[in-house]
């Protein structure tokens, strides 16, 4: 098996790679990890993992500069069906647009656009510090073999000032609460996204990628 | 709901780690990858590694630390201590940090957060501030650089607040008065600052017990809470601090 980091000049992909390895290593895979931006490695891979530090715009830009980059990525996804995983940014970029600095289009994969988290003024009401930093709770709508194991005591690292507004409320799998409650993991067949880090989530966030590497 | 983060502070001097009592005397405790990972395995909500090495050549010693760290500790890492350009930034996260502090050099240069925060996001830039009581400040607190051997006389308040501006994504306070003693964090100074930015505080120096964090966080408004040497010398551990916050409602990350 070869599992695809796909390398887009976002930061934070070694945090990625180190917590794979680690991953699979502890449940003796022996799948091949590749971290590239090439076409050819898009098309040999069984999964892709798109990480994401950034804003939404230079994100999407990077990976739209690469040609046929994202024509690859959406043959790997609606056609060959095979795993998906967007991380942080990563995964807000499944969204159809984003209202970081200005509106930019997403990959569309699943319906909602990602805002600011406080749009609607709450964070400012109670007080909170934006970006949302630090270890927060899952709350579970739709039970998933991605939460295998994982209990009510575990807790996620997230950093984001965005959030993922998903039209479909079938596609939101855990949210969480922060001023407001916001999809935390989305989904739509072999798309899965996280807002958190789950490469930087401790044992909580290597239990939910080997459920990843193990279910989907 | 978001847990008030608990963080161990390791200050590294030519890849070895150490504490000072008001940053003079230097005890020499370990070594800092053996280090991070107790830490891990004991409940850390994140690291922070403070390079205090005198030269670029000694300091070069952090970069292997981060990565070896970060091979092991899959918790966020901060690391600051000597960084001054886009480049050191560009270093330290290809080594693993996840955030990285800047200091004295922002204050000689602000416009080094802004660089930083445009090309890496604001997510990993931390501005760390050494605020020592001043009287002749009109916040009654001024920034020190060089690892508090020079005051400046720049209010601590309005640099703050012009460093979130200029795109700081989160503020490491330090009370030089309080570092080193045990005698508790600088709630004052802590509240001051959190209530005037609308990015995360962490406070620092000053720990002693457990029922300090609590103050800071539930007085001071800190967003989470860093020490070093209660937790180095085993006055208590990290877990005892979390227990005592949630005995008084604090939300932590239950690692136990």
């Amino acid at each position: 098996m070869i599992l695809l980091i796909l390398d887009y000049g976002s930061g934070n992909i070694k945090s990625v790679y180190n917590s794979i390895k680690q991953v699979l290593k502890d449940n003796n895979l022996n799948y091949k990890i590749i971290v590239s931006n090439n076409i050819s490695n898009i098309n040999k891979s069984d999964y892709i993992i798109l990480p994401g530090v950034g804003s939404f715009g230079n994100c999407m830009e990077n990976l739209s500069n690469k040609p046929g980059l994202l024509d690859n990525l959406e043959e790997f996804v609606f056609i060959k069906k095979k795993p998906f995983l967007g991380i942080c940014v990563g995964m807000q970029l499944i969204a159809e647009y984003g209202l970081e600095n200005g509106k930019t289009n997403g990959l569309g994969w699943i319906e909602g656009r990602v805002k600011h988290l406080d749009i609607q003024g709450n964070l400012s009401k109670e007080k909170l510090k934006i970006p949302h930093m630090g270890w927060n709770n899952l709350k579970v709508n739709y039970k998933n073999k991605l939460f295998d194991k994982v209990n009510e005591q575990d807790q996620f690292y997230f950093l984001h000032s965005y959030f993922f507004e998903v039209e479909n409320i079938r596609n939101i799998l855990a949210s969480s609460y922060y001023g407001m409650s916001f999809p935390s993991v989305v989904c739509k067949e072999n798309i899965i996204g996280v807002q958190f880090h789950p490469e930087k989530s401790g044992n909580s966030g290597q239990k939910v990628l080997i459920n990843w590497l193990n279910n989907y | 709901m978001l847990s008030t983060r608990v963080i161990p502070c390791l200050d590294v001097h030519n890849g070895r780690t150490v504490k000072g009592i008001n940053f003079l005397d230097l005890v020499d405790t370990g070594d800092p990858i053996e280090q991070a990972k107790i830490y891990n395995n004991l409940g850390a909500d994140e690291i922070c590694f403070l390079d205090i090495s005198a030269t670029l050549e000694q300091r070069k010693t952090i970069y292997n630390v981060v990565s070896k760290v970060a091979e092991h500790c899959f918790i966020p890492l901060t690391v600051g201590g000597g960084v001054n350009s886009n480049l050191d930034f560009d270093i330290l996260l290809k080594s693993g940090a996840d955030k990285v502090s800047i200091n004295s050099a922002a204050v000689k240069d602000p416009s080094l957060i802004k660089k930083a925060s445009d090309k890496f996001g604001s997510q990993c830039v931390v501005l760390a501030i050494d605020a020592y009581k001043d009287k002749n400040s009109s916040s009654g607190y001024s920034v020190s650089v060089h690892g508090g051997k020079k005051k400046t006389g720049i209010d601590a308040l309005k640099w703050a607040v012009k460093g979130v501006e200029y795109g700081a994504g989160e503020i490491l306070l330090t009370s030089m008065n309080s570092d080193g003693t045990k005698s508790g964090y600088d709630i004052k100074l802590t509240k001051l600052i959190s209530e005037s930015v609308s990015v995360p505080i962490i406070a620092s120096g000053g720990a002693g017990k457990p029922l300090d964090m609590v103050s800071v966080v539930l007085q001071g408004k800190a967003s989470a809470v860093l020490a070093a040497s209660i937790f180095h010398f085993g006055i208590c551990t990290i877990e005892e601090v979390k227990k005592e916050m949630k005995k008084n409602g604090i939300n932590v990350r239950k690692t136990w």
